[in-house]
């Protein structure tokens, strides 16, 4: 133990007065004293893994069922229903708004007999483990500003994402391994895969060591991670001690503790460089493993190898866990796009959520599933009967919940017969993580940080506990 | 441990004590904050928000009852102020602050707003707009030891805190130091050996002024610049396509190198194309306000975009001149500083006016700048362009000349078109692959169905039998029967063949068919069909073998609906190939053809003769090198005013579609006015901005150089001067300072070299025990500063200590080495998806030259808390992470460094390996290695040593990394334990932290 680092983290503390009891010191500082933070109450939940789907899945084809539009196909949408609501510039020209009712069946499945689309054939077995959200809705309306809202809780960048206000907020609970992980996946089919951006799991105005780590699947799982080809791990270590004499030679005149701060960062780097590969060194998992996740999973990269990734994350007590899975943004040949998605997806998902529940930890892990915004009812382009598009809707749409603290087997909230507009219990962005913070044992009113003079918050003024999806 | 912990909790509290001296209660210093943190946001300057009908902030308003009667502070009468009441009460309904906002008022700011009413609730002006006020240095009792007017008052201030200035860091401590915060590189050791010799009392001062004079002084003044300004190569949004605005950057360069006065560097930036006759230079300097975001995404509305941008503006400039959080005005009256949102629409009025279009035009080429911007001077290409223009000239004279004579035969031919029956002969379809979805090969009917829909930008291979017999067209036929279908066909090709776009009766107009013969797959022909209207093209061949099966190629960009293909072949004349009209009037009797319908009959027939199409042929072709070469000309972003100004309104809620009041162009009314001389427009602004009279700017500038040179401004909060920022530390200093900025005519290397010859500056920076004690954040300057230095600053120091460095400056920015598949895996965009790292010099750049693209900027950037440039920076924090040791431990970059320093190590080291381990030693840290180092750096090198030796394979890959070979003339096991050394030099703590 250094006694360097704790002045430095206590001199933080000096600075960091928004926080009140929580987090504080480094959350990749492997001294005991910075390991866990105290959060606002009794958490529910130790952990979250967040299973983004970027390009905004269609609500009306997975979860939201609306069998009255069977007898609408092609028929106008209500003027009333719209409402001059805006629309992008992308249909904004169109001559009409014709309604394209989902191709797809939906069934009623488990015990709660919730309604479920034959796309998610796997997620269905878990109908009775998961919290629907049928209400939520956003103001943005294109992709960039809507993932910024969702991941930030504003549309433009330059706030801090979930994932770094967690690891701010609660620190980490391992030592060689960062608080925060971020994994992307591109779709395997021919779809059209928006583009990410590094500030949706950035740091913002937090100070850098909370941005989400990126966890890739080439050569460096993190970047920089493999010593140079020559280099080997003795070599290295003897060399890393060198540097750690040297440091100390310069302390012993300096006395600044950030040196010692710094020869405690190169041996987490080290620990690091034994930690990641073993993270995402899949030999040992057993073959039913893969088959469980479906045969994607043995292709590194893929949203089922990082299913398997996060589940081995959330064993290794890592908080804040996301995945992206790109390409949901179906605005033309919507039946082939959805269905490859969730070719990509359903399994693997189902598969996450029933290890989790057989090794004991849905308990204590708050699983999240959805993406920026919903579709439109009406079709873009060309409709027939078996194809159309749909365009980007974020006056409703669906995501699920499931794990730490959520209701199991419930459906909250409710549209209209196009799924529309809201018609009950609606939930904004700012109250879906107002909700999570909570279950993190955080209060979102209180997780904040001085920025400009300013307290700023996740939710900024807004956000409140959705108390209907609470166990 | 634990009395360890106590004790340093001891000294924090100390520290706490000297920020927060006692007595005399002053409001600025001891009130205000405690006011404004818990009180003001919901009692203070915002207008729809003061609660209970109280407002805090403004003296005559607290005195005054509230709604309930009661009145928040009686002067003088303590028992009478319900603000003490208030806050002191138990009862958990009445208390304030209310619960839920989660703030506490401690006892001791309770002691001091008693103490403050009881002594009469004096009120001050916020201290950042009293305006400024001649200030004399004070005296100390050390009387040796300042060297300029700032050491008087720093050292007025540690006396009086009973704290002793540190004695004078080494001179290898001092030049690294400056040579550092002035160039951002380290000293040369010529440099370092001139400067340790040199025992003249003006060593120091010319060290100083070489510094001030290289050309490296603007490149690393301009980085703090560059994060204020948000600049990036990029346009941050969705896609995040490229532009070009470089040459803005190059311009900032050489302001500072040439010393451009602060108040002409703002003026320019703000509005140097509202000077009389702008230059293009002060043109190129208005790209300041351009360099915000720019939404390119498909289906965006331009108006809540082009709201986005102005406010930006307005956010940056308040944020950089004025040191305000404006950004707080937009939805409402600010909470904590009297700005109203008024002040912030009748800002934004100055910026509201530039003719742009509020969303980026994806259809154009990635370096097609938004509009306005400029050109610059680009004599080679202009000269091209000129050449271009001539021979294009010459080839039009020339087919006029041919068009002139009039053909013969025309009537023969026009008869032969008239009776022509053109006889097409379906082509057999073999197969078809390509396509969202396999295309479907129907050999019954020889029809290839595509879809049914195509969303991306896809090519269809489909193979055909070799037509029988002499082919002299090919007619390819698209219908659907779908109710309607669309196809936007970029390119085609047909095997070998050299196809010519023509048009036949009711096919497409032969400009459009030229369009898919281009090889350029941004023009595209737009087919739309329905089951009655077929769509048909139809394409001669000029040459190319049909005798064998043919491989056709279709590529198209989103189709919408299935379509049905058809080919077929003729073996009819060529000339009889005419569109449309041209067959009518063939068709007509010659006696009823009209002159005209002669003359375009002659005309048409001209053009089908070879030399005619040769010459059209080269002037398609010379048209292409036109368009090319002005695609290369350099543009850059710039500012415009438009005639007739757009009118701003006050945004409800900060919502762009809900337009409230209108407000015309205005500063904050707290603020001293707009002179009565200055136009109300950006440029009377930028004068306004840089008046003497405004209280701010000069404060904010001259604090942000303290904040880059010493660490932290004399108010930390360098972005926020208001209510909630941080006081100064040295209220009288930073006055002082703004003061002698102004006088001194604005002149920034007049300030820098003051602060960077004081005593304050050139203290050791090593950490006593009772500075720590008392005061270890170092407000109070008791020591030098020392700090890690900026991400950039490390790399470029890598690059130059070990040869590296390329030192050109300026010119488009460079894209050195990068982790592979980063760009794959988040971007998206073809062409815009991947990174391709230069070769040669780009590799060897300074840092600020590296490609910033916002949605990934560069990753061993990012990891030392570079911003994203997304909106303005003006405090960049320290952290200190594993990855940051991960990135210095194995990134390339460092790597093929420490090889280079190794070669310098061993090529300029001497003969030992004590002399070669000390050269490389001081290249980096500018001394001597202590005696004890040396001896862990030599048993480095033998163990390295020893292991390379074990291991010959690992030595060659090794030193294979980077593209820079290494030396072949050294030997590379020693190489390769020298590397490991300059490698173990690269991540010490001492060569990231400025000494």
């Amino acid at each position: 133990m250094n006694a360097g680092s704790i002045y430095t983290d206590l001199q933080r503390r000096h600075f960091l007065k928004g926080i009140g009891g929580a987090a504080l010191a480094s959350l990749m500082n492997p001294n005991v004293l910075a390991s866990t933070q105290s959060p606002h109450f009794a958490p529910k939940a130790k952990r979250i893994i967040w299973l983004t789907q970027a390009g905004a899945p269609s609500q009306l084809d997975l979860f939201d069922y609306k069998p009255g539009l069977a007898s609408q196909f092609d028929k106008d949408l209500p003027e009333s229903i719209r409402n001059g609501q805006r629309l992008t510039g992308m249909t904004a020209g169109q001559k009409r708004f014709p309604i394209a009712p989902s191709v797809f069946k939906f069934q009623q499945h488990g015990q709660s007999g919730m309604w479920l689309s034959e796309l998610l054939p796997h997620t269905a077995k878990f109908a009775d483990d998961i919290c629907v959200i049928r209400s939520l809705h956003t103001e943005a309306i294109n992709h960039d500003p809507a993932m910024t809202l969702l991941q930030t809780g504003h549309q433009i960048g330059g706030r801090p994402s979930f994932g770094s206000w967690v690891s701010y907020g609660l620190g980490s609970e391992n030592s060689d391994l960062p608080a925060f992980v971020a994994m992307i996946s591109r779709p395997s089919g021919p779809t059209n895969a928006q583009p990410l951006h590094e500030r949706m799991w950035g740091a913002g105005f937090l100070p850098s060591r909370y941005q989400g780590v990126r966890f890739n699947s080439g050569k460096d799982p993190v970047l920089f991670l493999s010593n140079p080809p020559g280099i080997t791990t003795e070599g290295r270590r003897a060399m890393l001690d060198d540097v750690a004499a040297l440091n100390r030679i310069n302390i012993a005149e300096h006395h600044d503790p950030e040196t010692q701060a710094r020869i405690d960062q190169y041996e987490m780097a080290f620990r690091m460089q034994a930690a990641v590969p073993e993270l995402a060194d899949m030999s040992k998992e057993p073959a039913s493993i893969f088959e469980r996740y479906g045969p994607e999973s043995k292709k590194p990269g893929t949203y089922a190898a990082n299913c398997i990734l996060a589940r081995r994350l959330a064993e290794r007590d890592v908080r804040f866990i996301q995945l992206y899975h790109r390409g949901w943004d179906q605005h033309n040949n919507l039946p082939s796009g959805i269905r490859s998605q969730c070719h990509d997806t359903d399994q693997p998902t189902a598969a996450l959520l029933g290890e989790l529940k057989e090794r004991g930890m849905m308990d204590d892990t708050l699983v999240i599933w959805g993406g920026e915004f919903g579709r439109t009812v009406y079709s873009q382009g060309v409709l027939t009967q078996d194809n159309h598009g749909r365009d980007h809707h974020p006056r409703c749409y669906s995501i699920w919940m499931a794990g730490a603290g959520v209701k199991k087997g419930h459906v909250f909230g409710e549209t209209d017969d196009f799924s529309y507009n809201i018609v009950k219990n609606p939930v904004h962005i700012h109250d879906l993580n107002a909700t999570a913070l909570h279950l993190m044992g955080m209060d979102h009113l209180r997780l904040t940080y001085r920025f400009q003079g300013r307290d700023y918050r996740l939710t900024d003024i807004h956000g409140e506990v959705i108390n209907g999806v609470l166990a | 441990m634990k009395p360890h912990i106590l004790n340093r909790l001891l000294a924090l509290l100390l520290a706490f004590a000297v920020e927060s001296r006692a007595e005399p209660v002053r409001y600025n210093r001891d009130i205000r904050p405690i006011l404004s943190d818990n009180c003001f946001a919901c009692h203070g300057p915002d207008k729809a928000n003061q609660k209970a009908g109280l407002r805090l902030d403004v003296r005559e308003h607290a005195l005054k009852p509230a709604k309930s009667g009661d009145v928040a502070i009686t002067p003088g009468d303590v028992s009478k102020s319900a603000l003490i009441n208030r806050i002191e009460t138990t009862d958990e309904d009445e208390v304030m602050p209310p619960l839920k906002a989660h703030k506490t008022v401690t006892n001791a700011q309770r002691e001091k707003l008693r103490q403050w009413i009881a002594e009469g609730a004096k009120y001050e002006q916020h201290w950042s707009f009293i305006p400024l006020a001649a200030t004399k240095a004070p005296s100390a009792k050390n009387g040796m030891w300042p060297r300029n007017d700032i050491d008087r008052f720093v050292l007025n201030r540690l006396e009086a805190e009973g704290l002793a200035p540190s004695a004078e860091a080494t001179k290898e401590a001092l030049i690294r130091r400056v040579t550092l915060d002035l160039t951002g590189l380290p000293p040369t050791l010529a440099e370092v050996d001139a400067f340790v010799v040199d025992a003249s009392p003006q060593a120091y001062d010319k060290v100083v002024e070489r510094l001030l004079r290289s050309p490296h002084y603007g490149e690393r003044m301009a980085v703090d610049w560059l994060d204020a300004a948000r600049y990036a190569d990029s346009n941050g949004y969705q896609v995040d396509r490229d532009r070009e605005l470089w040459p803005w950057r190059d311009w900032v360069i050489k302001a500072f190198n040439v010393n451009k006065r602060f108040d002409q560097f703002t003026i320019e930036q703000l509005a140097g194309d509202l000077l009389p006759d702008a230059t293009l230079e002060q043109k190129i300097a208005t790209g300041f306000h351009r360099n915000h975001m720019l939404n390119e995404e498909g289906g965006v509305l331009a108006d809540e975009f082009l709201a986005e941008y102005t406010a930006d503006r307005v956010e940056t400039t308040a944020a950089v001149w004025l040191g305000q959080t404006f950004n707080c005005a937009r939805c409402h009256d600010h909470k904590y500083d009297p700005f109203t949102q008024r002040d912030f629409y009748s800002m934004k009025a100055f910026f509201h006016s530039i003719p742009e279009k509020g969303v980026g035009i994806y259809s154009n080429p990635i370096r097609i700048n938004a509009p306005p911007f400029v050109k610059l001077p680009a004599p080679e290409i202009e000269a091209r362009i000129v050449a271009l223009n001539t021979k294009m000239k010459s080839v039009n004279d020339k087919l006029a000349a041919l068009t002139s004579q009039s053909a013969s035969g025309v009537e023969a031919w026009a008869q032969r078109v008239a009776s022509a029956s053109v006889k097409w002969q379906p082509v057999e379809l073999l197969t078809a692959n390509g396509g969202d979805q396999p295309p479907h090969v129907d050999t019954k009917s020889n029809t290839l169905e595509i879809g049914p829909q195509e969303t991306r930008r896809n090519n269809i291979r489909l193979t055909v039998r070799a037509p029988q017999g002499r082919v002299t067209a090919l007619r390819f036929e698209c219908g659907t029967k779908a109710s309607s279908a669309s196809f936007q066909w970029s390119e085609l090709s047909v095997g070998k063949l050299k196809l010519r776009a023509t048009a036949l009766d009711d096919s497409l107009a032969e400009a459009e068919v030229e369009k898919v013969l281009d090889g350029d797959r941004k023009t595209k022909a737009a087919l739309s069909m329905t089951p009655a209207k077929p769509v048909s093209a139809v394409f001669e061949i000029d040459s190319g073998d049909v005798s064998k099966n043919l491989v056709i190629t279709i590529g198209v960009e989103n189709a919408g609906g299935p379509t049905r293909w058809q080919v077929f072949a003729t073996d009819a004349e060529k000339d009889v190939f005419v569109p449309a009209k041209m067959l009518a009037i063939a068709k007509k009797d010659v006696a009823k053809r009209t002159a005209d319908e002669k003359k375009q009959l002659a005309e048409f027939r001209t053009s089908q003769q070879p030399e005619h199409r040769m010459l059209n042929d080269e002037l398609a072709a010379l048209k292409k090198q036109l368009a090319t070469a002005e695609g290369e000309i350099p543009t850059t972003l710039v500012m415009e005013e438009m005639k007739e100004p757009r009118p701003t309104f006050i945004l409800m809620r900060g919502a762009y579609d809900k337009p409230g009041e209108p407000v015309t162009a205005a500063t904050p009314a707290i603020l001293p006015a707009l002179d009565k001389g200055l136009p109300h427009n950006r440029l009377g602004f930028a004068k306004w901005l840089v008046s003497p009279q405004n209280p701010l700017t000069a404060r904010v500038t001259v604090n942000r150089f303290w904040q880059q040179v010493f660490g932290s401004g004399l108010v930390k909060t360098s972005e926020d001067f208001g209510a909630q920022g941080a006081l100064p530390s040295h209220p009288e200093l930073l006055d002082w300072l703004a003061l002698e900025f102004i006088r001194s005519g604005w002149d920034v290397k007049h300030l820098m070299k003051l602060m960077v010859t004081s005593a304050t500056y050139r203290q050791s920076s090593a950490i006593t025990v009772r500075g720590s004690q008392l005061d270890p954040e170092n407000r109070l300057l008791w020591r030098g500063p020392r700090f890690r230095i900026m991400g950039e600053f490390i790399r470029d120091q890598a690059l130059a200590t070990s040869g590296l460095l390329v030192e050109k400056i300026g010119g488009p920015s460079v894209k050195p080495y990068h982790p592979p598949g980063i760009y794959e895996q988040i971007t998206a965009g073809n062409g815009y998806n991947i990174y391709i790292p230069g070769k040669g010099d780009e590799l060897h750049r300074r840092s600020l030259y590296t490609y910033w693209k916002r949605s990934v900027p560069h990753p061993a950037m990012l990891l030392f808390d570079a911003p994203f440039r997304e909106t303005c920076t003006l405090r960049r924090p320290r952290t200190n992470t594993p990855l940051q040791a991960l990135n210095l431990l194995n990134d390339p970059t460092y790597v093929e460094a420490a090889r280079f320093l190794a070669q310098r190590m061993m090529k300029e080291g001497g003969p030992s390996l004590d002399s070669r381990l000390t050269h490389g030693f001081r290249l980096l840290l500018s001394r001597q290695p202590k005696p004890q180092e040396l001896v862990i750096l030599r048993s480095g090198y033998e163990r390295a040593s020893k292991g390379f030796k074990a291991d010959p394979e690992s030595v060659k890959s090794f030193l294979a990394v980077g593209d820079a070979k290494a030396n072949a003339t050294l030997d590379p096991t020693e190489l390769a334990a020298f590397t490991s050394v300059a490698s173990t030099l690269f991540n010490l703590d001492e060569a990231v932290t400025k000494p």
